[in-house]
C-alpha cells in the first residue's frame, strides 16, 4: 500500500514527496525550416507543416486507394458571386474517383460555396450568380435536370438532419419518385439495407428500421444521412464539414468510411480541420479570398507547399 | 452560514419597493389562479346540481313548461357539427397559407399584404364578421342557406361554419408557420440535394415535421369556435332545433338553420326567453367541458417532442 502510494525514489527522501509529473508530449520548435523528407515508407505517418512555420505533428495516415482513378467532374474557370460579392473566383479543378479530394481554406474563403456549386445547390440562394463550366461525366451540368444531378451527386450537410420519420423512411424517401409511397416497402427493404451496410450502420440499427432516426445519436444520424446520400447510388459525394458536430471518436468512424467510400464514389470533402484533410484526402486544393491558391496531392500541399499563403495558412499563421 | 440559493430566501434584504413589486406579481397570478377555480368549482357545482344525462339526448321544445322544454341535444349537434365543418374549411386553408408565406412568399410585397390581411380577421370582431356574411350569404350564396318559401335569410350550418372558420384560420395559420420556421434550413437542403422538388420536400418532409403545431393551432381556432356566440345568432339563426334546409337529406341538413351550447345557454339564462336557468347551468357545464378538453388536447399535442435536430 505505502509502495504504491509513494514515488519510486531514494528511501533518505521525506514522505510527502509530489509525483513525477507525467512525459509531456512536446511540440517541437525547429529554429530553422527544414527541408521535408519524403514519407518514409511503410511506417504511415508523415509531418503536417513540417516546414519551418514552427509546427510540427505527426498524423497517421492511410495507404492511397489501388482502385483505378476516374475523372468524374471537372470545374472549368468557376466563379460564383452572392450579389455583388465573388465568393469563388476562376477555379479550375478536377474531381475523380478513387481518391478523396479536401478542400481547405478559412472561413469564408469560398470552399462550401465551391462544393454546393457541384450540385447546383448555391442556386437556392436567390442572389448567387455562377460562371465557367462544371461537368459531370463530360457532360455540362447546367443542361442537366437538376433533380437527376442531385441524384447522381449526393451530399451530406455539416450537422446531422435526418428528417422526422423513420430510420427506414429516412434512406426510402431518396430512392423515391418525387413525392411518392411507391415502390412498396418490401420491394425497398433490399436497397435500404445495402446503403446502410455502406455507411457502416447496418450493425447498430439493422434490427430497429422503424425506430424515430432523430432518436440516434449525432454520430449515427451523420452515418445515416451518409447511408441517405450513398442511397440513390450516386457518383460523387460532397461532404461539408461533416465531422465539425461530432465527437472525436464518431468522427473516427466516419473517415474511416470516407476512406472505404472512395473506391465507389469520387469523394469531395470540405473542412476547417488540417489534420483531417491531412488523414482522409488524397488531394487537397487550399482556398483563400474565393481563389483556389494551390491543388495537389496531399503530402505536398501539407509537406511542400509551393505557395506563400499555402505555407503561412498549413503552418498556422493564419487560419 | 447557509448558501442562499433561492431567491426568495433573500427577499428580506430586498429594498421596500422591489418588495412591494414582488408581492403585487405574486398577487396577481394568485388572484388570476382563484378566479379560474372559482369559475370551475362554481360551474362543476351547478353541473352537478342539475346533472342530468337526458338532457344530452333530448331535443329542446319552446314550452315554458320546465318538464316539457326538453334537453340540448340539437344545440350539442349543433356546436359538434360547426366544430367539424369549420375546423375542415380553416385548417387546409390556414395549412396553404403558411407553407406559402414561409416556404414561398414571394414577392415580398403580396406576403407582407397577406400578413396584414390575417392581421386584419383576427382582429375583426366575430358580430362584424356575422355581418360580412350575412350580406355575402344573402346577397351572392343564397342557394347555400335556409329558405323560408323564398324568402332567403342567408342563415344556415355552412354560412356560420365559414364565418367561424376565419375565427380559426389565424390561429392555424399563427401555429403552423412557428413549426415550419422552426425546421432549420439545413433539413429543406438535405432533401433539395437528394434530388428532391420544393414541392415533394414540403408534402413528405416539412408537413409531417409540423404536424403537432397544425394540430395545436386547430384545437385551438377550435376552441375559439366553440365558445362564439354572435355568429351562431346571425347565421345560424340560434334555433332550439335544427331544421333541414331540404328535404331531409344530408345537404339540407348543413343547409338548415340550429343553435350551438351558446346560444342555447343565452336563452335559458336568466337574460334570455328559456327561463330555465339550471338547464343553461348544466349546458354551460358541458360547454366548458368541450373546451377544457380542447385546451388539454393543445397541451398534450404543444408539449410532444417535437424533433430535435443538432444546431
Amino acid at each position: 500500500m505505502d509502495s504504491v502510494m509513494r514515488p519510486e525514489g531514494p528511501s533518505s527522501e521525506p514522505d510527502l514527496v509530489l509525483a513525477p509529473p507525467p512525459p509531456v508530449r512536446r511540440i517541437l520548435v525547429e529554429e530553422e525550416p527544414t527541408v521535408v523528407q519524403p514519407p518514409a515508407p511503410g511506417n504511415g505517418y508523415v509531418p503536417l507543416g513540417g516546414h519551418g512555420n514552427g509546427l510540427t505533428t505527426q498524423v497517421r495516415r492511410r495507404e492511397p486507394s489501388s482502385a483505378p482513378k476516374v475523372e468524374r467532374m471537372r470545374c472549368e474557370g468557376v466563379s460564383i458571386a452572392y450579389g455583388e460579392k465573388l465568393a469563388v473566383n476562376e477555379v479550375t479543378i478536377p474531381v475523380r474517383q478513387g481518391e478523396v479530394l479536401a478542400l481547405i481554406g478559412p472561413s469564408g474563403c469560398g470552399k462550401t460555396t465551391l462544393l454546393r456549386s457541384l450540385n447546383r445547390l448555391v442556386e437556392i440562394t436567390p442572389t448567387a450568380t455562377r460562371g465557367g463550366t462544371i461537368s459531370l461525366d463530360g457532360e455540362d451540368i447546367d443542361r442537366m435536370e437538376v433533380t437527376e444531378l442531385r441524384r447522381r451527386v449526393s451530399m451530406v450537410f455539416q450537422q446531422p438532419n435526418p428528417f422526422p420519420m423513420s430510420i427506414f423512411d429516412n434512406i426510402a424517401y431518396a430512392l423515391r419518385e418525387q413525392g411518392s409511397r411507391r415502390p412498396r416497402k418490401e420491394a425497398l427493404h433490399e436497397h435500404v439495407a445495402d446503403a446502410l451496410v455502406r455507411a457502416g450502420l447496418w450493425d447498430e440499427v439493422g434490427a430497429t428500421l422503424d425506430h424515430p432516426a432523430l432518436r440516434l445519436s449525432g454520430g449515427q444520424q451523420q452515418r445515416l444521412c451518409i447511408a441517405r446520400a450513398l442511397a440513390a447510388k450516386p457518383e460523387v459525394l460532397l461532404l461539408d464539414e461533416p465531422c465539425s458536430a461530432l465527437d472525436p471518436r464518431s468522427t473516427q468512424v466516419i473517415e474511416d468510411l470516407i476512406l472505404r467510400l472512395r473506391d465507389e464514389v469520387a469523394v469531395v470533402i470540405v473542412t476547417h480541420n488540417m489534420q483531417q484533410a491531412l488523414r482522409v484526402a488524397d488531394h487537397v486544393g487550399f482556398m483563400y479570398l474565393g481563389e483556389l491558391v494551390e491543388y495537389g496531392p496531399a503530402e505536398q500541399v501539407f509537406g511542400a507547399p509551393r505557395e506563400e499563403r499555402t505555407r503561412e495558412y498549413v503552418g498556422g499563421a493564419f487560419g | 452560514m447557509s448558501l442562499r440559493t433561492s431567491p426568495l430566501d433573500s427577499v428580506r434584504s430586498w429594498p421596500l419597493r422591489d418588495c412591494l413589486g414582488y408581492f403585487a406579481a405574486w398577487a396577481a397570478g394568485m388572484a388570476l389562479i382563484a378566479i379560474a377555480a372559482a369559475i370551475l368549482i362554481y360551474m362543476a357545482y351547478r353541473g352537478a346540481q342539475y346533472f342530468d344525462l337526458g338532457l344530452l339526448i333530448e331535443s329542446p321544445s319552446s314550452s315554458l313548461n320546465q318538464a316539457k322544454s326538453g334537453g340540448f341535444r340539437d344545440p350539442l349537434i349543433g356546436t359538434a357539427t360547426l366544430l367539424v365543418l369549420s375546423t375542415l374549411i380553416a385548417a387546409p386553408l390556414g395549412v396553404t397559407i403558411a407553407v406559402w408565406l414561409t416556404e414561398y412568399g414571394r414577392p415580398a410585397g403580396l406576403a407582407r399584404a397577406v400578413e396584414s390581411a390575417i392581421e386584419v380577421v383576427a382582429g375583426t370582431p366575430s358580430i362584424v364578421l356575422a355581418m360580412f356574411g350575412l350580406i355575402l350569404f344573402q346577397e351572392w350564396l343564397g342557394f347555400l342557406t335556409f329558405d323560408a318559401e323564398g324568402a332567403v335569410l342567408g342563415r344556415s350550418f355552412i354560412a356560420a361554419a365559414s364565418m367561424m372558420s376565419l375565427i380559426a384560420l389565424p390561429l392555424v395559420v399563427g401555429a403552423t408557420r412557428e413549426a415550419l420556421n422552426s425546421i432549420p434550413g439545413h433539413v429543406r437542403e438535405a432533401s433539395y440535394a437528394l434530388g428532391k422538388t420544393k414541392a415533394a420536400t414540403i408534402r413528405r418532409v416539412l408537413l409531417p415535421a409540423a404536424r403537432p403545431g397544425i394540430g395545436t393551432g386547430a384545437a385551438l381556432g377550435m376552441g375559439r369556435v366553440a365558445g362564439d356566440t354572435a355568429i351562431v345568432v346571425v347565421l345560424l339563426g340560434a334555433t332550439l332545433q335544427i331544421l333541414n334546409g331540404g328535404d331531409g337529406d344530408v345537404f339540407g341538413f348543413f343547409k338548415g338553420t340550429g343553435g350551438t351550447l351558446t346560444s342555447y345557454v343565452y336563452y335559458n339564462s336568466p337574460a334570455g326567453e328559456g327561463l330555465a336557468p339550471e338547464k343553461a347551468y348544466f349546458a354551460a357545464f358541458v360547454l366548458l367541458g368541450v373546451v377544457i378538453l380542447l385546451n388539454f388536447v393543445v397541451a398534450r399535442l404543444a408539449r410532444r417532442r417535437e424533433p430535435a435536430w443538432i444546431r
